[in-house]
C-alpha cells in the first residue's frame, strides 16, 4: 500500500518558480493572442514581450536570497538571482532590436517572441537549479528555442547554422546527459549539494577517482561546446554569421551566462572537493580558448566573424575566473559580463544596423570589412560610436570592458596566478590589432564604392538601444563602484 | 582655486566636444583660444604653486571604486608642474604653426583630446587613473598619425599603438600584483601611488616589478631594443604629429621611472642601474650613429631624439639630486628643442615637400631667419653652454660621475657625436652654394611661423643663462624624493649609492 503523498503549499515555496512561469505565461499569451487576431504588428508583440520581461525582472528581484523551493529543486541563491537579472536585461535589449526599418521575415511570427520567452525561461531555469535533470531541462528547452529563433532567419546559411548548431548541440547534450548519470551511479543523487557531501566521504576510496574523472571530464565537454571554449568552438563563428546581427549579439552573451552558472556549480563543487586537476583543466581550456581563438581573429575577413571569435576569446577570460574558484573570481564573471554585455550588443547592433538584405560588397560575407571603409565620411556619428565599442572590446580605459578585464586580471592575482594574468594581458594586446583593423578601416580609408546606405537598416529603436549601450560604455566607470559591490554581496551571500 | 588640475585636465576635454559644434572655417582660431587659455591656466598653476614645498600640491582625492581601491587622486608637485607646463605650451605652439588644412577639425578636436590625456598622465597620483589617461593618449596619436601621416601612415599607426599597448599591459599586470600586495600588507585596497611608496617589499618582490613597470615605460621612451616604432611614426606623421609625440608623449615613459619605479622600487633601481644605463648608453651611441646615416632631415632629428632620450635614462638612474633634477630639466629641454626642430623640418617639408639633404645646399643665403633659429636649436639640441640643452646634460653628466666616471665617459660622447651629426646636417643643407634652382625661390618664414618660433627660442636662451626658477622647485622635489628612497632602501648596496651621493653632497 503506498503511503499517499501530503504535501503542504507553503514548502513548495512557488514564489521560486514565478520568474519563469511569467515568462512561460507571456508567451503563451503571445500565441492566443495570435489565434485571435493574426494580423497584428510586429510592434505589438515586441512591446508585450518587453513587459513580460520586466514584470520577469521585478519578480527576480522581489525573491529573497538563499531559499529552496518545488521539492528542493529550485536554488535561489545570489549567484542565480545576479545571473537571472543579467539575462532578462540582455533580453530586454535584444527585444527592441527587432523593430528595424526594414522588414525581416522572422519577426513576422509571432511564434519567434513566443519562442523567444520560452529561451530565456528556460535560461533562468538553469542558473536557478543545482539539480541535475532540471538543468538538463532547462538546457533542452532554451537550446531548442534558439536553434529554431537562428532558423527563422530564412536564409540558406541559417538553416546551415540551426543544423550545426542543432546536431552539435545534440552531441553536448548526450554528453551532459552521461556524465550526469556519471554522478548519479557514485552518489546517488542529481541534487549538487547532497553529490557534494557523498563525495567528499569517499573521496579518499582508490578507484573513484576515475568515475569523477569521467563524469567531470563529460559535463566539462557539454559545457565547453555551450560557452564555445577550445576545442569545442568550431560551431560559433558559422552559426553566428547564419542568423541574425543582432541574434548574434544576444548568443554571445546570454546563453553564456546560463552556462557559466552550471559551470560554476558544478566546477566550484570538485575545486571545492580539493580536485585540483579540475581547476588546471579548466584553466588551460581558458588560455587555449583565449589564445588561439585570438589568432583565428586575426585573420578574418568579416567584421561578424571577427566578433565571433572575439566573443570566444572573452569566454576564454571568462573561464579563467571560473578557474580560479574565488569570491572575486566569480564576482569577475558576472561583472564582466555585465559590461561586456553592453559594448557587444552595440556593436552587433551596428551590424544590425549595416545589414542589407542582399550582399553588396562581397559573395561570401555580409559584413566584409571593406563596407566600412570611410565609414566616418558617410556616418560620422555612427564610425565614432563603433569605434568607441571596439576600443572598449580591446580593454582601452575607461570603457566598460577595461574595467571587467582588470577586476578578473586582479583576481588572477589574487589568488597567484600572476602567469594567467599576463597571459590575460598579452591576449589583450593581441586583440587589439583586429579590433584597430576596423577603426582604421572606419577612420583612416576611403569609402570603397558608392556605400551611402551603410545605415540602411537604421530604426528609432535600434538608435535607443545603441545609445543605451554606448552610454553604458562610456560612463562604466561611474556604475563599476556599485555593481561590484552588489555582485560581491550577492556571490559572496551563495557561499562562492 | 584648489581644483586648478581638474579644471586644467577636463577644460580641453569639453572643449574638445563643444569643438564638434564649430564651424570648420573657424575651428582653427577656436583650437588656438582654448590651448592659450589652457596654457594661461598652467601659468596660474605654476604661480600659485609654492615654490618651497617639496610635497604634492593642489591635491584632489575622491573615491571612485573604493572596493577596488581606485579614486580619482590628482597633484602635481615640482617635478611634474613644469612638464604639464610643457605640454601645453607645445600643444598651443604646435597648434599656431600647424600647416594643415585638410579635416583641420577633426585634427583641432583630436588635439584637444589629446591634451587632455597628455595633461592627466603628468597629474595623475592614482595608478589606474594614470594608467586610464595613458592608454587613452595612443587613440588621439594613433587617429592623428594614420590620417594626416605619409605613405605608410597606417602601418606606423596600428605599430605605435600596439607597441606601446602591449608594453602597457604588462605594466598593469604590475601595478594590480602591486595593489595585492599592499592589500596584503594594510588590509586596504588602493592604487595611490602615495600610498604605495610607503610599501614594504622585498628585494625579489621589487625587481619582478620593477621588470613589470620597465616594459611599460621602456617602449613609451623608447629604450634601446624597443625603439623601433619611433622612426616609423615620425616618419609617416604629420609635422604636429612628431612635435607633439618627441616633445610631451616620450617624456610620459621617463616620467614614469621618476614617479613610480624609483621610489617604490629603491633597491631593485639601484640593482638595475648597471643594465638599464648599459642599455641607455647603446642607446645614445647607436642611434646617434644611425641618425649620422640619415638622408632624410626628419630621420636625423627623430633618432637624435631617441639619442637625448639616453642621456635622460642616465640621469634618472644616477640616483642622486643633481642626476634626476638634470634628468627632469633634459625632459623639458628636449621637448622644446626637438619640437621646435620637427616644427622647422615641418615648415621646410611645407615649402618643398621633400626633406631629403641632398635637395638643400646654401639655404641660409635663401632663408636667413631660418637659418638662424633652425642654428639656435641645433647647437641647443647639441647642449652648447647658455642654451637650454646644456644645463640638463651637464647635470645628468655631474650626477652620475658618482656612480661610475667610466659609464658617463661613454655617455658623454653623445655630445661629439651628437655634434658631428648635427653640423654635418646643418653644413649640408644650409651651408655651399645654393645647388638646387629651386630653392632660391624659397620663401623666408612668415610671421605665423615667427610667432611659434620664437617663444620657444626665447625659452632656449632664457633658461640656458638663468635656469633657477625652473631648477628650483624640480630640485626641491627631487631632494626630498631621494631622501625618502635612501630611507627606504633595505640593501646596503642600494643604501651605498644613494648615500655616498649625499655625503658628496654635503661636503660641496
Amino acid at each position: 500500500m503506498l503511503e499517499p503523498i501530503n504535501i503542504s503549499m507553503e514548502s513548495l515555496n512557488l514564489a521560486t518558480l514565478t520568474p519563469m512561469l511569467v515568462a512561460i505565461g507571456g508567451g503563451l499569451i503571445i500565441l492566443v493572442l495570435d489565434l485571435l487576431n493574426s494580423k497584428l504588428h510586429k510592434s505589438l508583440y515586441v512591446m508585450l514581450t518587453l513587459l513580460i520581461l520586466f514584470i520577469d525582472f521585478g519578480a527576480v528581484t522581489g525573491l529573497n536570497v538563499n531559499e529552496r523551493g518545488f521539492f528542493d529543486v529550485m536554488l535561489i541563491d545570489g549567484v542565480s538571482i545576479v545571473s537571472q537579472l543579467l539575462i532578462i536585461a540582455a533580453s530586454m535589449l535584444f527585444t527592441p532590436l527587432a523593430l528595424t526599418s526594414k522588414r525581416f521575415h522572422e519577426y513576422s511570427y509571432p511564434e519567434f517572441f513566443a519562442l523567444f520567452l520560452f529561451m530565456v525561461a528556460g535560461f533562468q531555469f538553469m542558473a536557478a537549479s543545482d539539480n541535475l535533470i532540471l538543468i538538463f531541462v532547462g538546457l533542452e528547452t532554451s537550446s531548442l528555442s534558439l536553434y529554431t529563433l537562428i532558423a527563422l532567419h530564412n536564409r540558406a546559411n541559417s538553416f546551415e547554422a540551426a543544423i550545426k548548431y542543432f546536431t552539435m548541440g545534440a552531441l553536448a547534450a548526450a554528453f551532459y546527459a552521461m556524465g550526469s548519470a556519471i554522478i548519479y551511479a557514485l552518489t546517488g543523487s542529481v541534487e549538487l549539494y547532497k553529490v557534494a557531501e557523498v563525495l567528499a566521504t569517499r573521496l579518499d576510496e582508490t578507484g573513484i577517482m576515475v568515475a569523477v574523472f569521467g563524469g567531470a571530464v563529460m559535463l566539462l565537454v557539454a559545457f565547453a561546446f555551450k560557452m564555445s571554449l577550445y576545442p569545442f568552438h568550431s560551431w560559433a563563428p558559422d552559426v553566428y554569421e547564419g542568423s541574425s546581427a543582432s541574434l548574434a549579439g544576444y548568443m554571445s552573451v546570454v546563453p553564456k551566462v546560463a552556462a557559466i552558472v552550471v559551470t560554476v556549480r558544478i566546477f566550484g563543487m570538485y575545486i571545492d572537493l580539493g580536485v585540483e586537476w579540475v581547476r588546471y583543466i579548466l584553466l588551460a581550456l581558458a588560455v587555449l580558448t583565449m589564445t588561439l581563438s585570438n589568432i583565428m581573429a586575426l585573420v578574418q575577413e568579416d567584421v561578424k566573424r571577427m566578433l565571433a571569435y572575439s566573443s570566444i576569446s572573452h569566454a576564454g577570460f571568462i573561464m579563467a575566473a571560473i578557474g580560479l574558484d574565488t569570491t572575486e573570481g566569480t564576482t569577475a564573471i558576472f561583472l564582466y559580463y555585465t559590461l561586456f554585455l553592453f559594448t557587444n550588443l552595440g556593436a552587433f547592433s551596428m551590424l544590425w544596423v549595416s545589414r542589407h538584405k542582399v550582399k553588396r560588397y562581397s559573395d561570401r560575407y555580409d559584413h566584409p570589412y571593406e563596407k566600412f571603409a570611410g565609414l566616418i565620411h558617410i556616418m560620422p556619428i555612427g564610425a565614432v560610436i563603433m569605434a568607441l565599442f571596439m576600443l572598449s572590446l580591446a580593454g582601452v580605459p575607461p570603457f566598460s570592458v577595461f574595467w571587467g578585464k582588470i577586476y578578473v586580471m586582479q583576481a588572477a592575482v589574487n589568488s597567484g596566478f600572476i602567469w594567467l594574468a599576463i597571459v590575460m594581458g598579452i591576449n589583450s594586446a593581441i586583440s587589439a590589432y583586429y579590433y584597430l583593423k576596423l577603426v582604421v578601416y572606419m577612420f583612416l580609408k576611403e569609402p570603397t564604392k558608392d556605400t551611402n546606405t551603410v545605415y540602411y537598416n537604421l530604426s528609432r529603436p535600434l538608435m535607443a538601444v545603441i545609445g543605451l549601450a554606448t552610454v553604458a560604455t562610456i560612463t562604466a566607470v561611474m556604475y563599476v563602484q556599485p555593481l561590484i559591490s552588489y555582485i560581491y554581496y550577492m556571490v559572496s551571500a551563495s557561499g562562492y | 582655486m584648489d581644483n586648478i588640475l581638474s579644471v586644467l585636465v577636463f577644460f580641453p576635454a569639453i572643449a574638445g566636444l563643444l569643438g564638434f559644434v564649430v564651424d570648420k572655417n573657424s575651428a582653427r582660431a577656436y583650437g588656438i583660444t582654448v590651448a592659450s587659455i589652457e596654457f594661461l591656466l598652467s601659468l596660474w598653476l605654476w604661480f600659485s604653486f609654492d615654490t618651497t614645498d617639496a610635497g604634492m600640491q593642489f591635491v584632489e582625492n575622491i573615491p571612485l571604486i573604493p572596493d577596488f581601491g581606485v579614486s580619482y587622486y590628482l597633484g602635481v608637485d615640482g617635478i611634474s608642474l613644469f612638464i604639464v607646463i610643457m605640454a601645453t605650451l607645445m600643444t598651443l605652439i604646435g597648434m599656431i604653426s600647424m600647416s594643415i588644412t585638410e579635416n583641420i577639425k577633426n585634427m583641432i578636436v583630436t588635439l584637444l583630446f589629446l591634451e587632455m590625456t597628455m595633461v592627466g598622465v603628468f597629474v595623475s597620483l592614482d595608478a589606474i587613473i594614470f594608467y586610464l589617461f595613458w592608454e587613452l593618449s595612443l587613440v588621439p596619436m594613433l587617429y592623428i598619425i594614420g590620417a594626416w601621416g605619409g605613405n605608410l601612415r597606417v602601418y606606423a599607426a596600428v605599430k605605435f599603438f600596439l607597441y606601446t599597448f602591449t608594453g602597457s599591459l604588462v605594466m598593469l599586470v604590475g601595478m594590480l600584483s602591486l595593489a595585492y600586495l599592499y592589500h596584503n600588507t594594510t588590509g586596504v585596497w588602493s592604487f595611490a601611488i602615495t600610498d604605495w611608496y610607503l610599501l614594504d617589499l622585498s628585494t625579489t618582490e621589487q625587481l619582478w616589478l620593477f621588470v613589470a613597470f620597465f616594459l611599460g615605460f621602456a617602449i613609451k621612451v623608447p629604450m634601446f631594443p624597443f625603439h623601433t616604432w619611433l622612426p616609423y611614426a615620425h616618419g609617416q606623421a604629420p609635422t604636429i604629429g612628431s612635435v607633439i609625440l618627441a616633445a610631451v608623449l616620450l617624456k610620459m615613459g621617463t616620467y614614469g621611472f621618476v614617479r613610480f619605479s624609483l621610489p617604490i622600487f629603491p633597491d631593485a633601481s639601484v640593482m638595475m642601474i648597471t643594465p638599464i644605463v648599459t642599455l641607455s648608453i647603446i642607446m645614445i651611441v647607436y642611434t646617434a650613429m644611425v641618425a649620422y646615416a640619415q638622408k632624410d632631415i626628419k630621420q636625423v632629428i627623430a633618432y637624435s631624439s631617441v639619442s637625448h632620450m639616453g642621456i635622460i635614462m642616465v640621469g634618472i638612474f644616477a640616483m642622486n639630486a643633481e642626476g634626476i633634477s638634470g634628468s627632469i630639466f633634459q625632459m623639458l629641454s628636449h621637448g622644446i628643442v626637438s619640437g621646435a626642430l620637427f616644427m622647422l623640418v615641418g615648415m621646410l617639408y611645407d615649402r618643398r615637400g621633400t626633406k631629403l639633404m641632398s635637395e638643400f645646399g646654401g639655404l641660409a643665403s635663401v632663408m636667413p631667419k631660418f637659418a638662424v633659429i633652425f642654428g639656435i636649436m641645433l647647437m641647443a639640441s647639441v647642449g652648447l653652454p647658455l642654451t637650454i640643452g646644456f644645463v640638463g646634460e651637464f647635470l645628468v653628466l655631474v650626477g652620475f660621475y658618482n656612480v661610475s666616471p667610466i659609464m658617463t665617459m661613454l655617455a658623454g660622447t653623445s655630445i661629439i657625436v651628437g655634434a658631428v651629426y648635427m653640423l654635418t646636417l646643418y653644413k649640408k643643407s644650409f651651408f655651399g652654394p645654393v645647388t638646387n634652382e629651386i630653392n632660391k625661390s624659397l620663401k623666408d618664414l612668415s610671421k605665423i611661423e615667427l610667432i611659434s618660433l620664437l617663444p620657444l627660442v626665447a625659452i632656449v636662451v632664457w633658461l640656458g643663462v638663468y635656469p633657477k626658477p625652473v631648477l628650483q622647485p624640480i630640485d626641491n622635489s627631487v631632494k626630498a624624493m631621494v631622501e625618502f628612497m635612501d630611507k627606504k632602501a633595505k640593501t646596503q648596496e642600494a643604501k651605498d649609492v644613494i648615500k655616498t651621493v649625499k655625503v658628496k653632497r654635503e661636503v660641496k
